[in-house]
């Protein structure tokens, strides 16, 4: 983990962090895995486009314009390095959720013959099926079930076991020669659990699938190196990494990129247009329709580079130091985890009920105490109606969460049964 | 938030309600009443409840019978729906609406209550749940049990049209999208 000075220099990076609650109360912040705090290398970077290169990218011929398209690219360069892509297969979206929607519509486009004979192995449609997981989040589910409802493919799933872990081994007789597309979790956002991808891929290759990986709660915390890992697509966004909300990317293979069709189309991803038809921009421009979020995309940039900078191993041993004592600090009587209870394989993402009081209630008491954590379904309703329960509460770090916020965490969760008069 | 704040929120009565609720457990519908069914999902937290309640049209004036339900959910939206089951059992439907109405208003209050010791007086232990109004994400825990009540009333056909529309507003809708799925 990291030593206490180095964790005090972090923190200093982070002004929102030393800002205090109602009646004066320090924050502890253990809502991470909803969103991230920025530092001010972030801050700056976003401030700093607009102060002083603010202009159109990729067109005009003057220096502003030239200045705003080199910082926006390498924000794209910094973005790969931090996942191990290449630079041309990343792709700027709205966010995580925008990047998985443009890979479900832009292969239901192809289904419909968009792309033309290229992309014609991209396409899904009645006899095929498409396989998730129960872990996953909303938005690595819903855009293929819409895909499904589109096209006339099936959806399947695997299954999720009590300690919260995916079934992978299901995946030899759910993922079958009809499998098309394999999209699964990383890291569950409910459970923590980190998902073995290697023999996920494996099985995908056997069958010839598309992996996709929902990317958003590993890429903050672990290295991450989608080559090595060998998945196709890979979505993350910046708001959970320190960087800004309204941005986020998109990796995918180069060859797969150059045979998708588009999926949003309009200005700046085009070649040639007439009134009859049109030819589109190579990757990733034919991926980024209209003004994109630049100042965002700088500063998302700016972010990749301070992770860099702290080094991804060093974060990611910070964050086991943090599991186990969140795992520690939700060890009490009528309090169950909902995920797996041992630290290996899992990260610093600890979803809990508390037995008798709904989640609202025990997030309402720890927020008394200047706590910040999540209630609620965390967009994973189906993996919460697996276990039994409507809500759970969350409690999820950074790399700037301390032991002393998690040992807060565990002092007023404790006096919950008792103010509701249960123990 | 002071603790004399979380006190007001979480008010002696509201904690008693949540132990031992009124109405929970639904009656099957008879044919002696009109009765009207409600059920309402508060999706940001997965509060849910399914209301009944049993109107008797005593000498031409609509009154509630019985009202019960089921359901899950926080402390203040268990204890709202308790607290409103016995303030609106054995009223008359008009009076339970404005009941309705009245708390609605309180809702909107953001702490300071209704400031009308006479609607107090009709709220009776709901102005308990003065204290939530100054905290935005729990307001509708409290309200949805009135939902559920307004709604079901609707569907008694003992309420009119314009209120059946301002009914409607209230109603949050639960939308499922059919797919092809197919459990592994």
């Amino acid at each position: 983990m990291l030593s206490d000075v180095e964790l005090a220099a972090v923190r200093a990076d982070f002004p929102l962090l030393a800002r205090t609650l109602r009646d004066g109360r320090p924050l502890v912040y253990l809502d991470s895995g909803a969103t991230a705090q920025k530092p001010d290398p972030v801050l700056d970077a976003e401030q700093d486009f607009y102060l002083q290169r603010n202009a159109a990218v990729h067109r005009g011929a003057h220096q502003l314009a030239e200045e705003a398209t080199d910082a926006f690219e390498k924000a794209r360069e910094s973005v790969a390095r931090l996942v191990g892509a290449d630079t041309d297969e990343i792709v700027w979206t709205s966010g995580a959720t925008a990047a998985l929607n443009l890979v479900a519509y832009s292969i239901g486009n192809a289904s419909l013959g968009r792309g033309g004979q290229a992309a014609r192995r991209l396409a899904v449609g009645p006899g095929d099926e498409i396989v998730v997981t129960e872990a996953e989040h909303h938005a690595n589910l819903l855009p293929w079930q819409e895909l499904c409802a589109r096209t006339g493919a099936t959806l399947r799933w695997l299954g999720v076991d009590d300690d919260g872990h995916i079934r992978v081994e299901d995946a030899a007789t759910v993922v079958t020669e009809r499998t098309k597309i394999l999209a699964f979790t990383h890291v569950s956002n409910v459970t923590g659990a980190i998902t073995p991808v290697a023999p996920l891929v494996a099985r995908a290759r056997e069958v010839g699938a598309l992996v996709v990986l929902d990317a958003c709660q590993s890429v903050p915390h672990l290295p991450v190196d989608v080559k090595a890992l060998d998945v196709d697509f890979a979505a993350f966004s910046a708001h959970k990494m320190l960087g800004p909300t309204g941005v986020g990317a998109l990796y995918g293979r180069r060859e797969l990129l150059e045979i998708m069709p588009p999926f949003l189309v309009g200005g700046s991803m085009v070649e040639m247009v007439t009134m009859e038809a049109t030819t589109y921009a190579p990757p990733p421009q034919r991926f980024e329709a209209g003004t994109q979020p630049v100042a965002q995309a700088v500063a998302m940039g700016a972010a990749a580079d301070y992770l860099l900078e702290l080094g991804m191993d060093h974060v990611a041993a910070h964050e086991v130091a943090l599991t186990r004592a969140l795992l520690e600090a939700v060890d009490l009587p009528g309090v169950r985890v909902i995920g797996p209870t041992d630290t290996t394989d899992r990260l610093a993402v600890v979803s809990f009920v508390v037995e008798g009081v709904h989640s609202h209630d025990v997030g309402q008491v720890l927020d008394d105490k200047g706590i910040a954590v999540r209630v609620g379904h965390h967009c994973a309703q189906p993996l919460h109606r697996r276990f039994g329960v409507a809500a759970t509460t969350r409690a999820s770090a950074s790399v700037y969460t301390t032991l002393d916020d998690i040992a807060a965490l565990r002092e007023h969760l404790a006096g919950v049964r008792t103010f509701f008069g249960l123990s | 938030m002071s603790a004399s704040a979380m006190e007001q929120l979480y008010q002696q009565v509201i904690l008693d309600h949540y132990k031992a609720p009124h109405g929970r457990g639904l009656l099957d519908a008879d044919a002696a009443h009109a009765c009207g069914e409600s059920h309402q999902l508060n999706p940001t937290c997965g509060d849910e409840v399914t209301l009944r309640v049993a109107v008797s049209p005593a000498d031409g004036t609509p009154r509630i019978d019985s009202i019960t339900w089921d359901g899950q959910g926080c402390s203040i939206s268990q204890a709202s729906l308790s607290v409103m089951t016995e303030l609106a059992s054995g009223t008359t439907v008009e009076e339970a609406e404005s009941l309705g109405d009245l708390f609605r208003d309180l809702m909107s209050t953001r702490g300071k209550g209704l400031d009308d010791d006479d609607a107090e007086d009709r709220l009776g232990d709901a102005t308990a749940f003065t204290g939530v109004s100054k905290f935005p994400a729990r307001i509708k825990c409290a309200l949805l049990g009135w939902a559920a009540l307004r709604d079901a009333l609707v569907r008694t056909g003992t309420v009119g049209e314009a209120q059946a529309t301002a009914s409607a507003a209230h109603t949050t809708p639960t939308t499922t999208t059919p797919t092809s799925e197919e459990h592994a």
